[in-house]
């Protein structure tokens, strides 16, 4: 479980996200919703430590990763994956030997070992025969696929995605929505999902956390989204026209 | 003096937090390569031009009965040992491998892969910078060595073609009255030149914020701030070392 509280963080003048604090539980899908510019990433970048909050803690099933000396913040990132927005695949390595870098970097196991471990990992997200393949020569959703395959690869606690549907087309978001949802439900971690799609949230949120202008405005789950009383939640949510029918009903 | 205190810092996170030595050997062969193995034949085709021209032009300068044809190899010997092997190839260097390591990391850092370094718990700036200094230093002298070889051979080559200079008088100038010193001196410059070249590059590439059109500032500031540097350097050495 990762416990954040009180979490500030302001550039220069500009207060991005103030007084934040919230729970994201083990084994469930947990999502950080709101419209462009209300602070989702840099809430999601102050919890995985790549910006110090102003003010705030997180911690990591207990453990003070904000205060935290250098040394237990690698030992705390290395039960880390993370999905980034546009893959952050490194350009000059294969798919295998992105998927490989963190086995490469932080495990001491054999040659046959590593290559068995990301021979499942792409299996697992539905990618075979692209070992060999460079970045730039795979389509969005397979780099979103190969990013979640190098961020399980290393048995991760905690999985982060930030965006993981931007860029990409309905049919295929749904399937990286799915491929979310199942890692998360079959290795038993936790996983904080940034998004501003009404369909991610409808599909996976098991717990969502809404944020409205740097603050948070409201919790809970799916079935509780749409009546939730929250006058900004509730036209970030029905603004979109299926979810305005289903309001209807 | 905040960009050098920020400076400073970042070189102080090289050696934090360091990965295994196996990772480095690997990552320093390839940066070798990249710098070194790739830089061979555009320092050669420079140093040998600029050897021709530099005979060239000592002789056109040196018209006199009471000169010998010799000063003229021993004036091109001179000028390429303390000068134009060490600080104009690093004027170069800068260009080539340097605009390259800041263009290479602003594009990582742009495309959040140095992010994904710092989540993995891999500190970024040790683990991607230090093989690039620690190449460049290893680097940059051997390429001073050959383009000075480079430099003397073309100076040679067309001195004894345009007969300028005949080859025995080219050869003695070459070894009249030589001070050993001035090739430590050369070397010595060529690694704090390849140290400041790679590390500068890599702080402004490290550092870059925003898009394409960033990463591009990146490289050129990466450059200049580099050639100011070596400029700068440059008469610190042979104010402290001649």
């Amino acid at each position: 479980m990762i416990e954040i509280q009180n979490i500030s963080k302001s550039f220069e003048d500009k207060k991005v996200i103030q007084n934040i604090s919230g729970t994201f539980e083990k084994g469930k899908t947990n999502l950080i919703i709101g419209a462009s510019g209300t602070g989702k990433s840099v809430l999601l970048k102050c919890i995985v430590g790549l910006i110090h909050p102003d003010t705030g803690t997180v911690f990591y099933d207990g453990r003070n990763f904000t205060d935290a000396d250098k040394e237990m913040k690698a030992e705390v990132r290395r039960e880390i994956g993370m999905l980034f927005q546009g893959g952050a695949l490194f350009d000059s390595k294969s798919v295998e030997q992105n998927v490989m870098f963190p086995l490469n970097i932080l495990t001491k196991m054999s040659p046959t070992e590593k290559e068995d471990r990301v021979n499942f990992c792409l299996k697992r997200v539905g990618l075979e025969n692209v070992n060999s393949k460079m970045p730039s020569e795979i389509s969005g959703g397979m780099k979103k696929r190969v990013g979640i395959a190098r961020a399980i690869v290393n048995n991760p606690n905690y999985l982060f995605c930030d965006e993981p549907n931007s860029g990409l087309d309905p049919q295929t978001s749904i399937l990286i929505d799915e491929l979310i949802k199942e890692i998360t439900d079959e290795f038993d971690i936790t996983t904080v999902v940034v998004t501003h799609d009404m369909n991610s949230v409808m599909g996976i949120g098991e717990k969502i956390l809404f944020l409205f202008q740097g603050q948070k405005l409201w919790e809970g789950s799916k079935e509780e989204i749409t009546h939730s009383g929250v006058e900004e939640l509730d036209n970030f949510v029905f603004t979109n026209k299926v979810m305005q029918s289903l309001k209807k009903k | 003096m905040k960009g050098f205190g920020r400076y400073m810092l970042f070189l102080g996170t090289l050696l934090v937090r360091r990965e295994s030595l196996g990772t480095y050997y690997k990552l320093i062969l390839e940066e070798c390569i990249v710098v070194g193995v790739k830089s061979i034949f555009l320092f050669a085709l420079v140093s040998t031009f600029i050897g021709a021209v530099t005979t060239v032009q000592t002789a056109y300068n040196l018209v006199s009965p009471l000169v010998p044809n010799y000063i003229i190899s021993n004036v091109v010997r001179e000028m390429t040992i303390l000068e134009l092997a060490p600080t104009i190839m690093a004027l170069i260097y800068a260009g080539k491998v340097g605009s390259s390591m800041s263009g290479n990391l602003g594009t990582m850092r742009i495309t959040e892969q140095i992010d994904a370094l710092e989540v993995m718990g891999i500190n970024s700036t040790s683990y991607l910078v230090l093989p690039k200094i620690i190449a460049s230093i290893m680097m940059y002298p051997m390429l001073v060595i050959l383009s000075g070889a480079c430099a003397l051979a073309g100076g040679y080559l067309v001195g004894t073609l345009t007969g300028i200079i005949s080859p025995t008088d080219y050869v003695y100038g070459l070894r009249y009255v030589f001070n050993e010193y001035t090739v430590t001196f050369a070397l010595i410059k060529s690694l704090v030149f390849g140290f400041l070249i790679s590390s500068i590059s890599c702080f402004k590439g490290y550092y870059t914020k925003g898009g394409a059109f960033e990463v591009g500032v990146a490289s050129t500031e990466a450059v200049t701030t580099s050639v100011m540097a070596v400029l700068i350097g440059d008469y610190l050495l042979a104010q402290l070392l001649l």
